[in-house]
């Protein structure tokens, strides 16, 4: 009989005097003990609502069931039927917005922790080597091109394979993952995960190349002499400035570059990895996004004296996790509410030294319902700082763009796509952060894994180009 | 054969040597002024470097390279047969070849391989090339006779006037143009104050710069906003939008200052490598 009464499960974590020391993930999950007990705590329900809140529709009351049976197996194939990076999902997903918060202990009881289950089955499925990558339908001769690694490009490219097709997927960089590589920090996803995600997508037939920057060196067109389709994956990779004078001053850096130096090329190692991270002794982090949190997490790890977040709106408008911003707490990051920057201060060898702001009152709501920020005249006053890690947002890779002839954006420069899911071009669909700007993994998952979808469907009535 | 195997080195100079690179889809889409990504070993720096040659036929590519602190010294390490984990490329915006007239080809050092292939472009256009290669002491100038080969006129010019005229490029620009030399567009490429000056003067003579920009980069597509430098007032990133632009406007102060930022930990890097790898038997 589930026990929906026994406590929520929340798993161990480092303490925070312990975690600022080290780059390893701070939740450390469940073990099969506790991972049994919170399984038993799920009532089963007969209309699911936390697996119709869930984007990519995993199948969570019946991998809990099996879980509870300890087939382990059997679980994580359950998860993988329609989400093929559960340990990369178990740790990365707000489950608070989707499956924890539609499950109906929540009031009462507290949510099933799915995320910390979801978590352990991936988890113990690897160590015991029961992660079986599913089973390719019969090859139908088509063949897809998926542009960029990350988590859209990814499950679609395990979609498309599952369908039968023939992918590859291409990636810029020298390593996989794309932003779950270079953007999220390894306290929160460590490197190996991606890896082994990424290992499971190569396994079933997916093939993987490294270091081409399509759209620069191979462009869609010459894609689509190769492929009978395209899926545009490319992300969101373009940060965006400061937008004040100084924007260019020594020691100021974007998220982007501060986070790929840290997760990308591991900078906190060095000098045994050979990229370099310079920080000042006090930190200033503009934002209050997930990628403001990451920096803000990344910086404390270095140790600086002080690592301060400035942000325009109050907490309650953060766009940030909740729980993200309390592990920033809890490291000791301060945080400047209703603060706006005006100007980078720098000395006479151009580096930085303190961030002159204004303070900000909260006015109207903007069109996304949020309370726009409204600067105080006279409020100047001057936050000292050696270092500024630039937050405040990224937009869609532009390469692809710029250099596609006949793609049409939309104003705010993401892909556009017709209800079928094709771009302008033939031929060519896209997802992810490149169509949505900026959203969540879980969100550029199931804009791939239906991109897959519509994909077959484009080519159900096509002859392959390479013949059958 | 593999991607990324050496296929050759040819040693330049003490520091500087020139590799042949098996990489073809590389070496069939490379254009003048382009770039490419290196890296090493696994957790080695990306280091962007610029193509010299390629050769779509043999699916090679050439890049020369100075060995400047740990990694470059790593490269040049490197043997025949040997291969590098990443040759990305080719990266950033291809020059624009047409004819002016006559071009002027500055290189400042290493620099002097890198305006070769810019060199062999604009001639094939159609242009006059005179060539201006500056070289701290003779010992130090490369490339000379593949620089004559492609160039109407060349002029050396040592600091120390060890060979060819004393002083710098500069100067040796203001003494053509004083001969009566008339110049209608010019492309640098050299430490940074070279660039700086010979950009200014430049403009003065009426002729219009470019300069080949070398901040810090990362990931060199246009991700991490490492490498922006301030052409015209606005932030441009040179990975995607360069590495040339046109230079009547180039904040060379603020890329002069950017690309010291990590100098302290670049020579931290090159000493616990040289110290690491001193010949143990006592030879060195």
């Amino acid at each position: 009989m589930p026990n929906p009464s026994l406590p929520r499960q929340t798993g161990t974590r480092q303490s925070p005097q312990e975690r600022v020391k080290n780059f390893n993930e701070v939740a450390q999950g469940l073990d099969k003990e506790h991972a049994l007990e919170e399984a038993s705590r799920c009532l089963n329900c007969k209309n699911p609502r936390c697996q119709a809140a869930c984007p990519v529709n995993v199948q969570i009351p019946s991998f809990i069931q099996l879980l509870l049976k300890d087939d382990v197996k059997g679980a994580v194939s359950k998860i993988m039927e329609t989400s093929l990076l559960p340990a990369v999902c178990g740790r990365v997903c707000p489950q608070e917005k989707y499956c924890e918060g539609a499950c109906v202990l929540r009031e009462k009881f507290g949510s099933v922790a799915v995320g910390l289950l979801e978590r352990y089955t991936a988890d113990a499925a690897r160590k015991q080597g029961l992660v079986t990558p599913p089973t390719p339908a019969k090859a139908t001769g088509f063949k897809v091109a998926c542009v960029g690694s990350g988590p859209s490009s990814l499950a679609c490219a395990a979609e498309l394979k599952r369908r039968g097709h023939d992918v590859t997927v291409y990636e810029a960089l020298h390593d996989f993952g794309g932003v779950l590589r270079y953007g999220i920090p390894s306290f929160r996803l460590p490197r190996e995960i991606i890896s082994e995600e990424v290992k499971t997508v190569k396994a079933m037939g997916v093939k993987f190349e490294q270091d081409v920057l399509i759209g620069a060196v191979i462009s869609i067109e010459e894609l689509l002499k190769d492929f009978d389709a395209v899926y545009i994956g490319s992300g969101a990779g373009l940060p965006t400035m400061a937008g004040v004078p100084g924007e260019n001053a020594v020691g100021v850096y974007s998220a982007n570059e501060f986070l790929t130096r840290i997760n990308l090329v591991k900078a906190y190692e060095f000098p045994k990895a050979d990229t370099p991270v310079k920080l000042g002794k006090r930190v200033i982090v503009l934002g209050g996004g997930n990628s403001a949190m990451d920096a803000a997490r990344c910086a404390r790890r270095l140790n600086p004296e002080s690592v301060t977040v400035v942000y325009r709106r109050s907490r309650a408008e953060m766009p940030a996790r909740e729980e993200e911003v309390e592990n920033a707490m809890e490291e000791g990051v301060k945080f400047e509410f209703l603060t706006i920057q005006k100007e980078i201060l720098t000395n006479e060898q151009g580096h930085v030294i303190g961030l002159k702001c204004l303070k900000a009152e909260l006015g109207e709501p903007d069109a996304k319902g949020r309370r726009r920020p409204v600067p105080v005249e006279g409020s100047d006053f001057v936050i000292e700082a050696d270092s500024i890690i630039v937050a405040i947002g990224q937009k869609p890779n532009p390469i692809i763009p710029k250099n596609t002839p006949g793609l049409k954006m939309t104003d705010r420069g993401t892909l556009e796509l017709e209800a079928d899911g094709q771009s302008s071009i033939k031929g060519v669909f896209g997802g992810g952060d490149i169509t949505r700007g900026g959203a969540t993994v879980l969100l550029a998952m199931k804009d791939g894994l239906e991109a897959a979808a519509k994909i077959s469907q484009y080519l159900s009535d096509k002859e392959p180009k390479g013949g059958k | 054969m593999e991607k990324y195997t050496i296929v050759n080195k040819r040693n330049i100079s003490d520091t500087i040597c020139e590799f042949e690179i098996y990489q073809p889809l590389i070496a069939s889409k490379a254009k003048a002024g382009q770039f490419i990504i290196l890296r090493g070993e696994e957790l080695g720096e990306r280091i962007p470097v610029t193509l010299v040659d390629w050769d779509a036929k043999k699916g090679t590519i050439k890049a020369i390279i100075q060995a400047i602190g740990k990694s470059t010294l790593m490269f040049n390490n490197l043997k025949q047969g040997d291969r590098f984990l990443t040759v990305a490329g080719p990266l950033g915006t291809a020059l624009e070849i047409k004819k002016y007239g006559t071009v002027a080809v500055v290189g400042g050092g290493v620099g002097i391989a890198e305006i070769l292939p810019i060199a062999k472009a604009f001639k094939e256009a159609g242009n006059r090339i005179v060539s201006i290669l500056g070289a701290r002491t003779k010992d130090l100038l490369i490339l000379e006779e593949e620089m004559k080969a492609v160039s109407d006129v060349t002029v050396v010019a040592t600091d120390d006037g060890s060979y060819g005229q004393k002083g710098l490029v500069t100067d040796a620009l203001k003494t053509l143009h004083d001969a009566g030399e008339k110049i209608d567009a010019g492309f640098i490429i050299g430490p940074i104050p070279m660039m700086k000056f010979t950009a200014k003067l430049m403009k003065e003579l009426g002729i219009k710069p470019f300069a080949s920009l070398n901040p810090i980069m990362l990931d060199g597509t246009g991700m991490c906003g490492c490498c922006r430098v301030i052409v015209d007032g606005e932030t441009k990133f040179a990975c995607v939008d360069g590495p040339m632009f046109e230079a009547s406007n180039i904040d060379f102060d603020n890329l002069m200052k950017r690309t010291s930022e990590y100098k302290p930990e670049e020579k931290q890097s090159l000493e616990l490598y040289e110290r690491d790898h001193k010949c143990k038997i006592g030879l060195h």
